[in-house]
Order: C-alpha cells, then structure tokens, then sequence
C-alpha cells in the first residue's frame, strides 16, 4: 500500500473511533475541515510514525504544519529514505 | 517526675519465642535467640548514642541487627537494597552517620567512618547492650530519581498501627510473609507486625516466584503482604494454585477492583485487605471489604490515631504514626503549619466513596488536559483477559503528549484474540473516559518492570 493509502486509511480508522464524519478526503481539503481536533491528529501522527517509521513534523524544526491533506501526505512522501 | 520509660524493639519481642522464627531461603533464626544472643560480636554496646547506618546485604541480617541496635543507637538508618553507591555519600553526610553495620566492609572503606561492626547470624553473648533510649529510625523515600530524601520515625510511631492489633492469647500466632523487602515502610510494618506477635518469613530477589510460594507453604505462612504488582504477578505466575494464606494484604500503589476480585478468586478462603501507607504519611488506614477506593467517612478529625482531609484533590494526613521530619541540612518541612502530610496520592469523590487516581506527579499531560495514568490502567485491568497494564505518555508533535498503554494478558488468554481483547478493552475505555485519556495505541507485552520497591516502573512515564 503506498504511503498516500496508509495516511487516508488511518484518518478513516481514527475518524471511526473518534465518531467524527469526514468529508470527501481532497487534496484540497484543509485539515481543519476534516473535523479533526488536536487529539485526533496526535494520535494520526503517532500511528503514521509506527506504520511508517517516521514523524515528519518531529524530524525538523524547519517543517510547518501542513494546511490541506495534500500538504500532509506531501510532509511523509518528502522525508528522505 | 519519673522519665518516662522507654521500649525498644527487643522490649516488645512477645512471648513463646521458642515457636516462633525469623527466616530467609537459607537460615531459620529462632527468636528465643536473640534475648540472650548477638549478632554484632556482642559489641552492640558500641554503639551507644551513635548514628548508624545498617546496611546489609539481605534482609535477614538487617532483621536481626535492628533488633539489636534499636534502644542502642541515637539514630539508625535503614539501608534498602536499591541504594545505588553514588548516592551513600551524600545520605551518610545527611544523617551525620558514624557508625556502620555491615557484612560488606568494603562498600563503606571510603567514607571515614572509623566505626564499622561487622554482623553476622546471632551467636550466644555475655553482654547485651541494654535499652537507653528511644532510637531515631531513618528510612529512605523509594522516588525513582534523584537522591531518596531521609524520613525520620519513632518506634511508637512505627508500631502505632500494629500494637492494637495483637493476636489475642490463645490464637494461632500469624506466620507472616511479605514481598517487599523489610528495609522499606511496607516490608518494615510487616516485620515489625511478626517481631510483636508472629513469624516472619523474608523473600529473597534471587529467588524464582514458585520456589517463594513452595517456601510460604512449607514455613506455614497465614498472613502476607505486597503491592498490587506483586500480586498481579504471582497471579499471572500460576503459582497461587499451591497457596492458602489466611490473610492478604495490598498496599503501596492503588488497588484496582480487578486485582482484588482476582485475589479474592485465588483465595476465597482469605480475608483480604488493601491498606493506605507512604514512608512520610505512616499508615493511613485499611479497608476490609474488598471494595477498591476507601468510605468517604474515613475522612476528617478526631476520629482515631489518623486525622485526614482531601485539599486541592490530594490525600492530606496528620498522624502519630506519620514521620516526624525529612532529615538533613536543606530538608524540607514534611508537613504543613497544621502538622498533616502532603500525600501527594490524588483522590476522586464518587458517591460515598473516595478512590485514588494516581499520583500529582505522575500526571501526563495531553493538550494542556491531565490524565492519570492508573485511572486508565484501572480501566483496561477490569477486562477479564488483562493481568496488568502500564499507561504512560508518548511525545507527540500536536499535543506534547498522547497516551499508550502496555497490556499483559492473563496466561490462559488465547493469544489469537489479541485484536478483539485490544478492541474490547478500546470500547471500554471510550465508554468510561474522556476521548483524551483513551489509550491512542495499545501494545501486547509478556511482562511488565516492577521496581525493587514493588511498584510498577514508571520511569519513562
């Protein structure tokens, strides 16, 4: 599964659990409109890091917080190997 | 006026000492010993009005040499196993220590101490040094950072939740047995509860849990004690199956139900009881009715030996049996201007009932909101597969910290139902907690650390 499936399966999973609806998952959504709180996305983030391997926004303190989904799948698709 | 007179340990020995011993894995020490016995050479004497630091390498030595030094010594410092070299410095300099007891001289060369007496197993004496004064007892906290902080007791202190609570003449006397080592306030109540009135039966560290349990048995012991750690281990170990005690006793981290009712399965023949204790506050009180959490009209003043109240959510204590001072040069007060004991030990109020939710520092913080973490283990452990659990936090980018929880399953669990025991304990925890202390990942483990002093390791939490 790639890196972009992952991330939207673990959004579907933690939107299960969290009893939140999710909108259509675009590139364009921004991330305050999927209805997520910080708690949800902390928890996103952590379980990307246990998939994945790796937590773009703890790596560099030069990376922002992403603004849109695409931006947030772009930070895991970025991080060098 | 007559001073008044003072009891030392060996005062309050009891009688029909010839039944009644003192054993490790390896010597079985008869009490009718030690009144005409030293295990100091017979240089107790020594001793006189010196600070003493007791530090042996098992507990039974140190069982037998407080006995000896209490009533002796200006003041005694009880040395736990854990004690780590880099901090014995500091801690002799403290409690202006000047003399050393010891079966390992050359731990201690280093210090200046020009007065080292060696211990060993109890030989016939000519002089037995007799009782001159009340013995300042020094224990040390079991904080799992830093230098311990010295807690400063008095033998009445120490024994005032035990004298009352004697074998009656004519009753079986009680063979106790406790995990905790003896150098610690739980062990040592449980130590001094068997010198008044018993047998006491000393766990070793080097020893395997179902060679301990075959040992109880054979020493016939009916009373025993440990932490909620302890107990959810020898659970787990399928070594309680061989065991009978008459009486089980929790104390030193929060009783969850789930632990007393597995006790309570495991022993159905036992009373079973989970006592409220710390090194400061002494003992607080116990509850017998196999409830966890404690009835709310335990609280208040003047009800007995132990005066408590709830301030700013923590247990407050104010007790003869309580310490009477942190010791050392820069100690802190060890209770406020109305002489009650900062705990520490959160509680909660529901209905008639006050229950622990962990301790004030313990407390993680998830986006600014505070969760602690055994009100979550208390959660997971009531599902009938968890033997036990450790909630603790993980950084996080978003809110500083998430929770996560380590899971032992109970041995006969099907480890094929490891995703629907994680879902289960999941749906339980969300219908129980607030969506931020729902454990965010929660991960299988076969065993989980428990401290020296018998509490479950929170050291990265």
């Amino acid at each position: 599964m790639s890196v972009r499936l992952r991330i939207i399966a673990a959004i579907k999973q933690i939107a299960e659990e969290q009893k939140v609806k999710l909108p259509p998952l675009t590139d364009e959504l921004t991330l305050h409109e999927t209805g997520f709180d910080s708690l949800a996305f902390a928890i996103l983030v952590a379980r990307l890091e246990d998939d994945l391997g790796v937590d773009p926004f703890t790596l560099s303190e030069e990376v922002t917080f992403p603004n849109t989904i695409g931006d947030f799948i772009r930070a895991y698709e970025n991080v060098p190997a | 006026m007559s001073p008044r007179e003072i009891f030392a340990l060996r005062d309050h020995l009891g009688t029909a000492l010839t039944e009644r011993t003192i054993s490790d894995p390896r010597h079985v020490v008869s009490l009718a010993e030690l009144p005409r016995g030293s295990c100091l050479g017979g240089r107790g004497g020594e001793l006189d009005g010196r600070s003493v630091l007791l530090a042996t390498s098992g507990q039974l030595l140190a069982g037998l040499a407080l006995i000896e030094i209490d009533g002796v010594a200006r003041r005694m410092l009880l040395c736990p196993p854990d004690l780590k070299d880099e901090h014995l410095g500091s801690i002799i300099a403290e409690a202006g220590i000047d003399a050393i007891v010891t079966d390992e001289p050359q731990r201690f060369a280093g210090f200046g101490i020009d007065l080292v007496i060696p211990v060993g197993l109890p030989q016939p004496a000519t002089q037995v040094a007799p009782t001159v004064r009340a013995t300042e007892w020094l224990m040390l906290t079991s904080g799992t950072s830093g230098v311990p902080k010295i807690v400063g007791h008095t033998l009445e202190g120490l024994c005032g939740a035990i004298i009352g609570d004697r074998p009656a003449p004519g009753d079986a006397l009680p063979v106790w047995a406790t995990f905790y080592d003896i150098r610690r306030y739980g062990g040592l109540q449980i130590f001094l509860r068997a010198i008044v009135g018993g047998s006491m039966v000393l766990s070793d560290p080097g020893e395997a849990l179902a060679d301990h349990v075959a040992r109880l048995n054979a020493r016939g012991v009916t009373h025993i004690s440990g932490t909620p750690s302890h107990w959810r281990k020898l659970l787990m170990s399928g070594s309680a199956e061989q065991f009978a005690p008459r009486y089980v006793r929790l104390s030193g981290e929060i009783a969850d139900q789930a632990v007393l009712d597995g006790l309570k399965q495991a022993f159905p023949n036992a009373s079973i009881g989970h006592a409220y204790a710390s090194t400061e506050a002494g003992v607080g009180f116990a509850v017998n009715d196999g409830l966890e959490g404690f009835p709310a009209t335990l609280l208040g003043e003047g009800r007995g030996a132990v005066d408590m109240k709830v301030v700013d959510g923590s247990l407050r204590i104010r007790s003869k049996r309580a310490a009477h001072a942190y010791v050392g040069r820069a100690a802190a007060a060890l209770t406020d201007a109305d002489g009650y004991v900062d705990t520490g030990d959160m509680v909660e109020l529901r209905g008639d009932r006050y229950y622990f939710v962990g301790r004030r520092n313990g407390i993680i913080n998830v986006g600014g909101l505070k969760v602690h973490p055994e009100e979550i283990e208390a959660v997971i452990n009531g599902h009938p597969e968890v033997r036990m659990s450790r909630a603790k936090s993980r950084r996080s980018p978003i809110t500083g910290g998430i929770v996560v929880a380590e899971v032992v399953l109970t041995a006969d669990s099907d480890p094929a139902r490891a995703d629907a025991v994680r879902n289960e304990i999941l749906a339980e925890c969300r219908a129980r907690l607030a969506a931020h202390k729902v454990p965010a990942m929660i991960r299988f483990v076969p065993a989980l650390d428990v401290t020296p002093a018998g509490k479950l390791a929170r050291a990265d939490a």
